[in-house]
């Protein structure tokens, strides 16, 4: 018998392209094939029914009102940083270093809430730690960015040591400032007069991040498909020699990018301390700033598709709170899970970029003849 | 007071978790994977054998310290090996983005060591949120005999567990494959130009695979000797802290060259821990600001290779990069 090569087993090719009902039919799929596997690691390493895990995280999120305002609040800060980020990343700056930069704007809001909140009436104050935390924000992306454009400094770690950065200048305030000496850690700003707090709408606390957050999500969609900026930062992210070529200056838009990602991190911090938290902390970020990495990247970083991935991660956070309550499970729980769809959802990009071929049976074909 | 015999052996101590972690995460940026789920592998590395000493300890009839120091070590490697072929199916073979696959590898691996860490606390029944493993730590903290009796050389160079000296030769030698050996040439190539390397005739999934999962299982050891020689075997959550991202700034640090991260991660951890023994006297805050160091100086190291642009200390030109050969 002669011997043939044999043609490969499977065999990739780039999809042209992909209706919209398949790609998210494939999205979905994944999501829940994901569920399944969560459940079955839950029962394997827990004993316990999965239904009424899943129950319980769902309550636990959307349980009550004051769970669904809590929840509404997490996805508002969570939805904020990943939407700064949208730009940085379709610009291929890979900006690790959202957190640190939403710490910037944390510690600008607090600096100015302290020194300057029983000199100045409440309202001045809020508008010059907003002016103070976008600045500082923009000021920490500003660095990498710089170096960046000028001299190619690789932007992905730089942002990422950025983070730590600033984690470690707030350290030194929280004990500079501490409330009581020795305590480690500041408390509620302002308690007494509550000069620099953000007003609470309509009876409801989180009211304001909530539409804080849709504003920032609209602008940035109107920013990323309708403006000349956009435009740019998407040419740079294909290619900087195709965007020099047709004349954008690169290193101009990584930097008013970048800076723009910045003012809004910062605006994250300010939320943070003036809206909901009041406090600083070293953990007051918790993350985030790579959730929103996730967020964004999942939603291929449309900002209107970020409310719903963002939904997802703040639910799986949200429902391991509540399950490690409710059955005396350790909360990082909800991290394996959330990692688990994670690899899930990361994985079925494969399936929406490229087709998989098989091997086509030749035996059938020797028969015909 | 601040004393060299002191300080050195404790700052080498503290930098084999992030010698290790930086000389598996070389391999991986070497095959042009900038792994970020180091962190995270590091954590189920240690908490792998961490399990598997616990059963051993607490189940098995009498202790054999080869035994005991054989089944966490091989624990942990399958451990890190198994989230290794991970993040290669993931990115290799899905060709999925590689910072995403790796943030969301560390958000599961430090999930997975926290929460088995806990369970395990839980099944001790024990008050304090920690695992002690003494015998088993013991016997990873075997010196040698002539060490306690060589006076200061012998505290500066003999006085360290046998993974301190493992760390330092498995350094030497993935330095000496990378640079002196066809394989690690080959590896290069893969790191710097895939296709290229590719049109040569080098399989390009194979040698990614390999320098993945060995870089995996490498970094994974440096969290099992964090728990059972610098902890003296005592697991408690999130003790770890970011000694993994450290790890990966080390890379930059040591400009992608193994056999350098030996000292420079002797250096940050003197780094890492300096703060402990600069006289501040009352202010506490200040120490916080001399953590910061490791981190800066990285910056500062990662600002001059950009600038002085030479060829060879710059990162792989295919970090990051997922690779498909219809692609091009």
């Amino acid at each position: 018998m002669e011997k043939t090569k044999k043609e490969p087993l499977i065999h990739i090719t780039k999809r042209r392209e992909i209706s919209k009902k398949n790609e998210w039919a494939i999205r979905l799929g994944s999501i829940l094939i994901a569920l399944i596997v969560c459940a079955i690691i839950t029962t394997l390493t827990t004993d316990l029914n999965p239904i009424s895990v899943y129950a319980s995280m769902w309550r636990g999120s959307f349980g009550s009102e004051r769970k669904i305002w809590a929840l509404l609040k997490e996805l508002s800060i969570l939805l904020i940083i990943s939407v700064a980020l949208a730009p940085s990343f379709k610009m291929k700056f890979w900006n690790l270093g959202g957190g640190g930069q939403v710490m910037a704007g944390v510690l600008a809001t607090t600096t100015c809430m302290i020194l300057i909140g029983d000199s100045i009436p409440s309202g001045a104050l809020i508008v010059i730690s907003f002016v103070a935390a976008l600045a500082a924000g923009a000021f920490w992306a500003f660095i990498p960015a710089f170096f960046k454009a000028k001299w190619n400094t690789n932007e992905t770690l730089f942002t990422l040591m950025m983070n730590y950065v600033a984690t470690q200048i707030v350290a030194y305030f929280i004990i500079k400032w501490e409330v009581p000496k020795g305590s480690g850690q500041i408390g509620m700003i302002n308690q007494n007069t509550q000069a620099g707090w953000l007003p609470v709408i309509a009876g409801k606390q989180y009211l304001l991040a909530v539409i804080i957050a849709i504003i920032v999500t609209i602008i940035m969609y109107i920013y990323l498909r309708y403006t000349k900026h956009g435009y740019e930062l998407s040419v740079v992210g294909e290619s900087h020699n195709t965007a020099q070529y047709v004349g954008i200056n690169v290193g101009k838009v990584i930097i008013r990018t970048l800076i723009f990602t910045g003012l809004l991190c910062g605006l994250t911090g300010w939320l943070l301390v003036a809206g909901t938290d009041h406090t600083m902390s070293t953990s007051l970020e918790g993350g985030r700033g790579f959730l929103g990495v996730m967020v964004a990247w999942l939603a291929h970083f449309n900002p209107i598709g970020m409310i719903l991935s963002g939904l997802l991660l703040v639910f799986m956070s949200r429902g391991a709170g509540e399950i490690s309550t409710a059955f005396g499970l350790n909360s990082s729980f909800g991290d394996i899970l959330t990692g688990v769809i994670l690899f899930f959802v990361i994985g079925s990009e494969f399936f929406i970029n490229y087709q998989v071929h098989f091997r086509k049976s030749h035996r059938k074909e020797a028969a015909d003849v | 007071m601040f004393s060299l015999i002191t300080f050195i052996p404790r700052a080498i101590v503290q930098s084999v978790p992030l010698m290790l972690g930086c000389v598996g995460e070389t391999l991986n940026e070497k095959s042009g994977s900038l792994n970020l789920g180091i962190p995270g592998i590091m954590y189920v590395g240690a908490i792998s054998g961490v399990i598997g000493s616990f059963f051993y300890e607490n189940y098995a009839a009498s202790f054999n310290p080869v035994l005991g120091v054989i089944i966490p070590i091989t624990a942990c490697l399958i451990g890190s090996l198994l989230m290794g072929l991970l993040f290669c199916f993931l990115t290799v073979t899905l060709r999925a983005n590689q910072n995403v696959t790796g943030l969301a590898m560390t958000t599961f691996g430090v999930g997975f060591g926290n929460f088995f860490g806990g369970s395990i606390i839980k099944l001790t029944g024990s008050d304090v949120p920690s695992i002690t493993l003494s015998i088993t730590s013991k016997a990873f903290k075997t010196t040698f005999p002539f060490a306690g009796s060589a006076g200061a050389i012998g505290k500066l160079l003999f006085s360290y567990g046998f993974m301190t000296y493992v760390a330092i030769i498995i350094a030497i030698i993935t330095s000496y494959v990378l640079k002196k050996t066809r394989t690690g040439l080959e590896l290069r190539a893969v790191g710097e130009n895939p296709a290229t390397a590719d049109a040569a005739g080098i399989n390009i999934t194979k040698y990614k695979y390999f320098a993945i999962c060995i870089g995996c299982m490498i970094a994974g050891l440096g969290g099992l000797y964090y728990v059972m020689d610098y902890a003296s075997g005592v697991w408690s959550n999130d003790a770890f802290g970011d000694r993994g991202w450290l790890a990966i700034a080390l890379v930059i640090f040591s400009i992608w060259r193994p056999n350098w991260a030996i000292w420079e991660s002797m250096l940050f951890g003197g780094l890492y821990i300096l703060y402990l023994y600069i006289p501040t006297g009352t202010d506490l805050a200040i120490k916080e600001i001399y953590r910061m160091l490791p981190y800066l100086v990285t910056i500062f190291m990662l600002i001059a290779i950009s600038l002085k642009d030479k060829n060879e200390n710059q990162p792989p030109e295919g970090l990051g990069l997922p690779y498909f050969r219809e692609d091009r």
